[in-house]
């Protein structure tokens, strides 16, 4: 890591990457930044607008809740799957058949597409034929996700929690599996109790792979489509349209290519700042961190 | 591996001489908080578990016995589900389709991301802290934002509704991902076996796939298990890209919504099957996946 070699032939492995990348991001990118200071009336009409689109994507109100929306909606989900996904690995088994089998169930909900997992919790939460909605209306509960906001509100952050949690959770459990023996040992010795434990032991071990964990969900809560698009399709109202939805449907439904550019480079820009500042705390962290083996 | 056997029993040897609680005691402490750790997970299984059971009961059931009473597993158990999908070639092209498209992103990503994360783990260049920072924000680039442009790109040379063109159009989150992942594993192999290897006569491309590859097997096994799931997932681009030829399976399920009301029989069937391939990928990495979740930065 301090010991690497300056060398720019170094471009020469990079540069098919970069070529692919540069295919697959800078060109639709700049094709996004073209739209955006543009009013475009067809192919060969369109003229330059500066930034009206953005000061009229920044000052609209529906956008502007959409992002409130947003952001409680991100805040929440960590504030519930970060604690629960740490819980979860700390009472994994740690070897044996039972491990790999926790293993493999824990895993599962990670490796059903997006819109399946609309379709199962649409399912599920269903008051005719879906276990929850009708265990909900069983005992009493006046439970509809169509007609009622803080259903919808409700359901969705339990799908996510459900969806998304594993992934917190494998991430902290192999955190926990390069925390070496003699740790413990040495805690035995001291009699140190089980929150000491983990708050001198396992909690500092599990910093790095948490930022990981934190930014990584952070990202992907903050471009949530298709699950709340099949399961509430944004509703009722726009109770539950998030930034992605409102943006697919002002791109695709209606066209708006002007306003819907300005506003892609806007939610870019946020995601961005937000990543630069975790990305920043990774490479300080890194730069403490005394190199180990065993990845 | 038995060094460290020999230091538990140790730590336990230290446990009971300076413990005041009777071993007894102790044991029966522990006995104790391992059952409660089991019943916690236990059911947080059963929890996790259950909207895919209720979706595997309702794809052995016919339509009349979802609709007409709540039952909690199949009364007649049926197959007809599956065998409708299987024998109609519109319903399984769908897996064929996705299926074809993760395969080759896979690909294309490894080819090109090994060569580029060894780079970032060896070697400093002309503004590789930059080149590394702009790779990780595509990671964060919403799928929204691109939706209309490579719409246009690909309609422009020719490529839509092709499996290439999902393949590619996912490279855009999958390739930064297996850079950063394989970065991390990477640069903890020690330099030294590099240059070893070259003292030893051994050429970059043969020292590369020979030692190297080997060395990080694990990284690459959670790399394939991260590109599989994320390309795999993913509709929102697959369907912009894509109209009959090269649809994937999650968007025809969107079919089962007719004008007689929805087949929810076929649509949980077909929902399970996309649960398939994910269980398979996870069995086959299950003993890197522990230690690899943590991309190598633990």
């Amino acid at each position: 890591m301090n010991n690497k070699v300056y060398n720019n032939r170094a471009w020469l492995l990079v540069l098919p990457m970069l070529v692919l990348v540069a295919f697959s991001a800078i060109i639709p990118l700049m094709t996004v930044v073209n739209y955006s200071v543009q009013d475009v009336l067809g192919p060969h009409a369109s003229f330059f607008t500066g930034t009206e689109w953005f000061r009229t994507m920044l000052n609209d109100p529906a956008l502007q809740t959409a992002f409130g929306r947003q952001i409680l909606f991100s805040l929440t989900i960590l504030a519930i799957q970060i604690p629960l996904g740490i819980g979860i690995a700390l009472i994994m088994p740690k070897q044996g058949w039972q491990a790999s089998a926790v293993l493999i169930l824990i895993t599962l909900p990670l490796l059903i597409p997006w819109n399946v997992v609309g379709s199962i919790w649409q399912i599920f939460t269903r008051g005719d034929i879906g276990l929850m909605g009708w265990s909900l209306r069983e005992i009493g509960i006046e439970y509809n996700i169509t007609r009622n906001a803080g259903d919808a509100w409700f359901t969705i952050i339990l799908m996510d929690v459900w969806h998304w949690t594993p992934l917190v959770a494998m991430l902290c459990y192999s955190g926990l599996r390069s925390i070496p023996e003699a740790y413990y040992q040495a805690a035995r010795i001291d009699r140190a109790s089980k929150w000491a434990v983990f708050r001198y032991i396992q909690l500092p071990k599990l910093t790095n792979v948490l930022v990981i964990a934190v930014l990584l969900r952070f990202m992907h809560s903050f471009m949530i489509y298709a699950e709340p698009f099949v399961l509430t399709g944004g509703g009722p109202g726009s109770s539950t349209t998030f930034l992605s939805q409102s943006l697919a449907t002002m791109a695709i439904g209606q066209q708006d290519l002007g306003p819907s550019a300005a506003f892609s480079i806007i939610y870019f820009l946020v995601i961005l700042l937000v990543s630069w500042v975790f990305y920043t705390t990774i490479m300080h962290m890194q730069k403490d961190k005394t190199p180990q083996g065993g990845a | 591996m038995s060094y460290q056997i020999e230091n538990t029993q140790q730590g336990e040897k230290y446990n009971t001489i300076f413990s005041k609680v009777p071993a007894a005691t102790r044991r029966k402490r522990n006995t104790r908080s391992r059952l409660r750790k089991r019943l916690l997970l236990g059911t947080y299984i059963v929890l996790l578990m259950l909207p895919i059971y209720w979706l595997l009961n309702m794809s052995l059931q016919t339509n009349s016995e979802i609709l007409g009473s709540m039952t909690l597993w199949p009364k007649n158990l049926t197959f007809d589900n599956y065998i409708g999908i299987f024998s109609n070639p519109s319903w399984y092209m769908g897996y064929v389709n996705s299926i074809t498209y993760v395969l080759m992103n896979m690909l294309i990503t490894m080819l090109v991301a090994l060569p580029a994360a060894y780079a970032f783990s060896r070697y400093k260049f002309i503004g590789d802290k930059h080149l590394f920072f702009w790779l990780l924000t595509n990671l964060m680039a919403p799928p929204a934002v691109f939706l209309l442009p490579y719409f246009q790109l690909y309609y422009s040379v020719g490529l839509f509704d092709t499996h290439i063109a999902v393949a590619l159009a996912h490279c855009l989150f999958n390739i930064p991902l297996a850079i950063w992942i394989l970065e991390g594993f990477m640069s903890s192999v020690p330099k030294e076996i590099d240059e070893t290897a070259y003292i030893d006569g051994y050429s970059f491309p043969k020292f590369f796939v020979k030692i190297f590859i080997p060395m990080i097997s694990s990284g690459i096994g959670v790399v394939l298990f991260f590109l599989f799931m994320f390309s795999w997932v993913e509709l929102l681009l697959a369907r912009t890209l894509t109209s009959t030829d090269a649809q994937p399976i999650g968007m025809i399920m969107t079919r089962t919504s007719t004008a007689s009301g929805i087949d929810w029989g076929t649509l949980a069937a077909a929902g399970m099957l996309t649960i398939v391939p994910g269980i398979l990928v996870v069995y086959f990495v299950r003993n890197h996946i522990a230690k690899g979740f943590a991309l190598g930065r633990t």
